[in-house]
């Protein structure tokens, strides 16, 4: 099967600083690949690389076959493809949950006003906040501004879904309600590339876990695999070091 | 927290201990004596400036210059009338300036290529307009756009004054508003973005929004000086406050009719100050709340 997502060869570099050095995945329909990794290994880069929020040093990214790091692609048109969640909710604070959700549709996929509503609101009485549709971010919990910036992230009906570290700023106990949501989604087939610190979770969704260690995977294979047998010896000490916290 | 304890109170639940008893009888007993320094401080300050003032030479001669209530009182709807002039102009001025001032810090802040030579301008036009000074500005503008003779240009003084006030205004104002811009964490232009709108679609539902709510207490703050600023459109002739109460003065030597002027502006000027404090601190509750979250 072809991949919807596929990286090839990525460099990037900030200066001197080499983030990612020759960078490769595959992400196949339906699939979820899990990247973990200490921080400033080069996952955050990675994901922003993909939606074009950086633009690479070398190598390809094609989404669905078509190289979208060609200068010659419009680079709006090929965001409408793809969702991301930030670490940081990034939500728009002077807009209610429901334009924060029914932006994009309306004024980048020209659906009618009514239908992105009722849209939105299917999707947030899925999450369970239909009652908040009319309330304005900073009256949500942390967990649930994540839960919406997924909801909006996936209302434009995306091929690939990018998750950077989504939880790293919620509170333990809000934590769980976030990757439930995501597991939900796993459930339904989106195709997803997840950087993330929660390795139990890694473990019930991934189907591919990448290890990356200073900008390059040190060990790949299935969650198994990688988080219950590591070969590599930098994979084991960051696993021994994670599981120790 | 006062609210709850007086709930307590009348619920009957919990009565305060000896100890806060006794913490509440010398907090009141501080609480009246700041009060009683307050006051007798007061009175010394205020009340040492006044005989200051009225002991000095002049005093009999300055109150009759400028505090001739009658004669103020004769030429108040005269001023007034001028006033209204001051008014119209900061009405029409402000939403001119505006408009430009927005178009401005937009040019400024973009970075399409084709609007490169916009932005040249815009920077240009603010540096040029922010370093000179006002009275300078309605000068050339009052004495010079007519010397163009372009037809309806000519003779109107009130238009090239309100030319020149929104000429200088729209330069300031154009730097709150980039400066609102500029404001906005670069995250809220990724988020955008990423969901694919396009650069002036960002800028326009997700940007530009909160920006304008941030800048809300310097734009009443220039709006303040703004009006204040109409009254310099007098040397060209434009009949306002300022250029009224010149005139009755010429007429008589009295003075009273500037302190009249005087009055007027500041009953337009205080009320708006005390509602930019507000605003000012409204906004600021509003941007630390969001801090928290």
């Amino acid at each position: 099967m072809k991949p919807v997502l596929f990286v090839q060869k990525v460099r990037k570099s900030f200066g001197e600083n080499v983030v990612l050095g020759e960078v490769s995945i595959e992400v196949p329909e339906h699939s979820a690949t899990v990247l973990i990794g200490a921080s400033g290994s080069g996952k955050s880069t990675l994901l922003r690389c993909i939606n074009l929020l950086e633009q690479i040093d070398d190598g390809a990214i094609y989404l669905d076959q078509e190289e979208i790091t060609s200068p010659l692609v419009d680079v709006d048109k090929a965001r409408m493809r793809m969702g991301i969640v930030f670490q940081s909710f990034n939500l728009f604070p002077h807009m209610r949950v429901i334009d924060n959700i029914t932006l994009a549709p309306i004024k980048v996929h020209k659906i009618k006003k009514e239908q992105a509503r009722e849209e939105a609101k299917i999707l947030l009485d899925k999450f369970g906040l239909l009652d908040k549709a009319e309330e304005f971010p900073d009256r949500l919990s942390g967990g649930q501004q994540q839960r919406v910036a997924i909801i909006r992230s996936i209302a434009t009906h995306p091929r690939a879904l990018l998750l950077d570290e989504i939880t790293s700023a919620l509170d333990p106990v809000l934590v769980n309600e976030v990757l439930e949501s995501i597991k939900e989604l796993k459930k339904e087939g989106m195709t997803m590339i997840i950087a993330t610190h929660e390795m139990s979770f890694a473990r019930l969704v991934a189907d591919e876990v990448c290890f990356l260690e200073k900008g390059s995977i040190a060990e790949r294979g299935s969650a198994a695999q990688v988080l219950e047998n590591p070969q590599d010896s930098r994979t084991k000490e960051f696993l021994r070091r994670v599981i120790a916290k | 927290m006062t609210r709850s304890n007086k709930e307590n109170y009348s619920s009957g639940s919990w009565y305060p201990s000896e100890l806060e008893l006794a913490r509440q009888k010398i907090r009141s007993q501080q609480a009246k004596k700041r009060i009683v320094i307050a006051t007798l401080s007061s009175v010394f300050v205020l009340g040492s400036l006044v005989i200051f003032v009225i002991s000095s030479p002049g005093w009999e001669l300055f109150k009759q210059t400028y505090l001739d209530i009658d004669y103020g009182l004769e030429v108040l709807p005269i001023v007034a009338r001028g006033i209204t002039t001051n008014i119209r102009l900061t009405i029409i001025a402000s939403i001119l300036i505006t408009i430009l001032a927005l178009l401005l810090a937009l040019a400024r802040t973009s970075k399409a290529a084709a609007l490169t030579p916009f932005r040249i301008l815009a920077t240009v036009y603010v540096d040029v307009f922010r370093g000179v000074p006002l009275l300078l500005v309605i000068l050339l503008v009052g004495f010079g756009i007519p010397a163009l003779g372009i037809k309806g240009l000519t003779g109107n003084v009130l238009i090239l004054g309100t030319i020149a006030v929104v000429l200088t205004y729209s330069a300031y104002v154009a730097e709150v508003f980039r400066s609102g811009i500029l404001s906005i964490h670069p995250s809220q232009r990724a988020a955008a973005r990423s969901l694919g709108l396009t650069q002036a679609q960002a800028m326009r539902y997700v940007i530009l929004p909160q920006a304008v709510k941030r800048v809300i207490p310097p734009l009443l703050n220039d709006l303040v000086a703004l009006i204040k600023d109409t009254g310099l459109v007098s040397i060209l002739g434009v009949i306002d406050a300022v250029r009224a109460a010149q005139i009755q003065t010429s007429k008589t030597f009295n003075y009273t009719p500037y302190l009249v002027a005087a009055i007027l502006f500041l009953m337009i000027t205080i009320p708006l100050t005390r509602f930019t404090d507000r605003a000012l601190q409204k906004s600021i509750a509003e941007q630390n709340s969001q801090g928290t979250t």
